[in-house]
């Protein structure tokens, strides 16, 4: 790793939107061989210079050197013809096809008639033997593979590209420990090969397990770069949020515990299960009070609160809520008894793209009283006016398109969708995924705040230490049933919870490092 | 709903913007070929009865029952759906007006029954599609070529294949008769189409079925009723297409089973395309599906006026839309304005195009 010559050198790149400046005079060096990890908060301008180097965007000012050359990258094509692969945080790959056919795309083996698939799927099939991902069969749909593997199914197709740098846009967001695992071999894998990698994570554990060099953005300016030995946690956070390491500390030191009323629940289910998704299942939930659901990847914890909210219909059981029975067999049923759920899939079942920020406040609360009854401009304009300052959603324009705001302020938006149909119980799936600890941080202190006025919040998160300090209850999830329901309190700690998943049945030796630790500790 | 206006200039630039300001264009456009023709075609006289009568007055007689079909195909349209029924509920709303008229007195009271009849019948039929394709689940093209099919085939049931003809002064009166010297048919079909976009505007319709029609699982989970608004703009597209019926029949009282309302959904289709409405659902604009529709009627009348032989017809109006499509391209749009920018940068130009 000596300082050879950088591969790639972006110098003063200025790109502004329309009353925006999204990067003012930024800098980047990626280095052959070397992982170089792009920290900042949502908004700070990752995105963007990502999207300048790959061409989707164009730059109003600076510089884009490759191998010493400069270069006018005039679009998505020009990227990859000088050798830039993109691995995006959603896969865009094409489900309906074979891993081959994906992972060949574009660069099938032809021979006197056509494409030779036999030695497409041949070709491919040594593309990912080289990746270490031999045992995959190039003949397989896609669609069958989960996500984590889908990914690496991605990585593999941009080798085919011959890739000298690769970037990885928060390619780890809905892995579970042991596929970032997998995913971190393929990576050092490649970066021995003497590709430059650029990854960005919100994870810093990851982010210290895996790179060899930080570059540090802020609200559009480049902060610095640094070697990652150079830089100790505290001091990334901090430059990165521009402000004291201490007030993220402050969620942890309340760690008082609310008193449950032992009045009856406001919601419990008796039996509730669907075939494929979850087993029978009972679930009480209280106002006041925070309910985690724990569990690894894939154990059911989307697919009960899908239930609950009556996104899916369950096949069995019953719902009884204040002591009468609930049939909620819709979301729109869900929604009329006062239940909210934000789904853990922002792009395909949260926002609305092309709807505006108020539209897309207002449409739960819209869609509650039916479409005879408008609610009128001047309830929308308060609604959107209490919950874009209530949680600091960046920019506040209520009437720009949602798709334009960054991810953790989308977020923000459909928090205050849910909050404004004034829910009883709130059910919130991975809301902090995905998003900067500043943002998360919030979204924590604001989900505190909401059971202490009396809602009922169901929290799920792939985090357990963020389940545990959320949490005064856990129902702890394994393979599409519940095995545990913990009090929270000084017994509960992710280790506790993780023993708790290890030792049901015969045991699960890789649970020990699925506790991915927290930025504050 | 060009609420940003300030000023005369300020709305023309807004129209400039908007997708259906090619429409218009090309209706200009059109007339003034008209115009080249017979230098006294776009003339209106007071005819003997007080009314005007002129070709311009024609075309708006022409484009009333388009313009019906065009709002409800554009509501259609905008929850990624299609109505390729409309033309055959057309029909049926003919016939079956035609064969209640046929055995009824000629009295205000039995027209007005008629028209209440095709409105049932309509909204029937609407609510046949919207079943389908809400309950049954069948994808909106497949339902409605169904009713599309088995419609015809039900008008000439209930006349018995017949070309029925009937008398009713007051029927006849929704297309035929004035008001304030221009056609009531056309201010009957306006008052409609104006009715609908205050619904939807109004209300919060217009947005339930914009989030339907970009993301129908958010929707979903943001409590959007899908079934109840899938219902609504399949009995909305039906029952406009059984008025848009009424007008066409009333006009001649008589209803022809295999020619009344036949191919119209396509002009319909057309017409919401060319009014800035995406196929593939979303923002929809009733304004443009309008001015769609009377487009299409300005280019069936030029057709007929340039004496363009009846068997070219398709082509002529094909090669006009293909050129119409073409100009509201932004691909194309934009390819222009390089041509244009390589000589003089215009940075106001690029902005036009951001907005």
């Amino acid at each position: 790793m000596s300082e050879s010559l950088p591969i790639v050198e972006m110098a003063g790149i200025s790109i502004s939107f329309p009353g925006v400046k999204a990067l003012d005079e930024v800098g980047l060096r990626l280095f052959p061989g070397e992982v170089h990890t792009l920290m900042g908060e949502n908004g700070a301008g990752k995105s963007t210079l990502i999207k300048a180097l790959t061409g989707v965007y164009r730059i109003d000012e600076g510089e884009i050197r490759i191998s010493g050359e400069p270069r006018l990258l005039g679009g998505t094509a020009d990227a990859q013809h000088a050798g830039i692969s993109t691995v995006y945080q959603e896969v865009n790959l094409c489900s309906n096809l074979t891993i081959g056919e994906n992972v060949m795309l574009g660069h099938e083996v032809r021979g006197a008639a056509g494409i030779n698939w036999r030695a497409t799927h041949r070709a491919a099939g040594e593309t990912l033997e080289k990746l270490g991902l031999g045992h995959l069969n190039p003949k397989q749909a896609l669609a069958t593979l989960p996500l984590a593997v889908q990914q690496l199914v991605a990585i593999s197709r941009s080798m085919v590209a011959q890739c000298k740098v690769l970037i990885l846009d928060e390619p780890t967001s809905s892995l579970d420990a042991n596929e970032v695992e997998q995913l971190f071999t393929v990576i050092r894998s490649l970066r021995d090969q003497g590709v430059a990698i650029l990854f960005v994570s919100h994870f810093l554990d990851q982010v210290y397990a895996i790179s060899d060099r930080l570059t540090v953005l802020r609200n559009g300016r480049f902060e610095g770069e640094y070697r990652t030995h150079e830089l100790d946690r505290a001091q990334l956070i901090s430059k990165m949020i521009g402000k004291d390491v201490d007030a993220l500390k402050s969620l942890d030191a309340k760690g008082a515990r609310r008193v449950r009323s032992d009045a009856a629940p406001l919601y419990s289910a008796k039996g509730i299960g669907r075939k494929g998704a979850i087993e029978e299942i009972d679930i009480d939930l209280h106002r006041g009070e925070v309910v985690g659901l724990a569990g690894l990847l894939g154990s059911g914890r989307t697919e009960l609160a899908r239930l609950i909210y009556g996104a899916d219909r369950p096949d069995t059981g019953e719902v009884t809520m204040n002591d009468e029975k609930a049939e909620i067999t819709s979301p729109a049923k869900a929604l009329a008894r006062r239940i909210a759920f934000s789904s853990e899939n922002r792009r395909d079942e949260g926002i609305i793209r092309d709807l505006s920020v108020r539209e897309n406040l207002i449409l739960a609360v819209q869609a509650r009283r039916g479409w005879a009854r408008p609610l009128p401009r001047r309830e929308q304009d308060a609604i959107v006016e209490k919950y874009v300052s209530a949680l600091g959603v960046r920019p506040a324009d209520p009437e720009r398109p949602i798709r334009l705001l960054s991810g953790g302020n989308q977020q923000k938006v459909l928090l205050g969708r849910w909050l404004a149909t004034e829910p009883d119980i709130l059910i919130l799936d991975e809301p902090t995924r995905g998003i900067d600890i500043g943002a998360k941080a919030e979204i924590q202190e604001y989900v505190a705040g909401l059971a202490d006025d009396g809602l009922s919040v169901l929290f799920i998160s792939s985090e357990i230490e963020e389940v545990v300090r959320q949490s005064d209850r856990i129902v702890v999830l394994k393979d599409h049933r519940k095995i545990a329901e913990l009090e929270g309190g000084q017994g509960v700690s992710a280790e506790s919870i993780v023993n708790v998943i290890a030792e049901d049945g015969l045991g699960d030796p890789s649970a020990d490092t699925a506790v991915r630790e927290e930025v504050t500790t | 709903m060009s609420a940003n206006a300030h000023g005369p200039f300020e709305a023309l630039k807004g129209l400039v913007r908007r997708q259906y300001f090619w429409g218009i264009v090309a209706i200009a456009l059109l007339l003034l070929v008209n115009l080249a023709k017979d230098p006294g075609y776009l003339a209106v006289s007071v005819g003997s009865s007080g009314n005007l009568v002129g070709n311009v007055i024609d075309i708006l007689r022409a484009a009333a029952p388009i313009i019906l079909i065009s709002v409800g195909m554009c509501l259609v349209v905008a929850t990624r759906g299609i109505d390729l029924s409309v033309g055959s509920v057309m029909v049926v709303a003919g016939a079956v007006s035609m064969e209640f008229l046929k055995g009824a007195p000629d009295t205000v009271g039995s027209g007005l029954a008629a028209i209440g009849l095709v409105v049932v019948v309509s909204a029937a039929l609407g609510a046949v599609n919207g079943m389908l394709v809400s309950v049954v689940g069948l994808q909106p093209f497949i339902s409605t070529l169904v009713i599309m099919l088995a419609g015809r085939g039900l008008a000439k049931v209930i006349t018995g294949g017949q070309n029925t003809t009937a008398t009713n002064e007051m029927f006849r009166w929704t297309a035929n008769g004035h008001v304030l010297g221009l056609p009531a048919v056309f201010l009957l079909a306006l008052l409609l189409a104006v009715a609908m976009g205050l619904l939807v505007r109004r209300s919060a319709l217009g947005l339930m079925l914009e989030a339907l029609g970009m993301d129908a699982k958010a929707a979903r989970l943001a409590g959007v009723n899908r079934r109840a608004l899938l219902f609504t703009v399949y009995i909305l597209s039906g029952v406009l297409a059984g008025f848009a019926g009424v007008f066409a029949t009333a006009s001649v009282m008589t209803v022809d089973v295999s020619r009344t309302g036949y191919q119209l959904e396509l002009d319909a289709i057309l017409a919401v395309v060319i009014g800035g409405t995406s196929l593939a659902g979303g923002k929809f604009n009733i304004t443009g599906a309008v001015i769609g529709a009377i487009l299409i009627a300005t280019l069936d009348k030029t057709v007929v006026f340039l004496g363009v032989s009846s068997s070219a017809t398709p082509a002529f109006k094909a090669v006009v839309i293909v050129a119409l499509c073409l100009l509201q391209s932004e691909r194309v749009r934009r390819a222009f304005r390089k041509r244009r920018s390589a000589v003089a940068v215009r940075p106001a130009e690029r902005e036009k195009v951001a907005a």
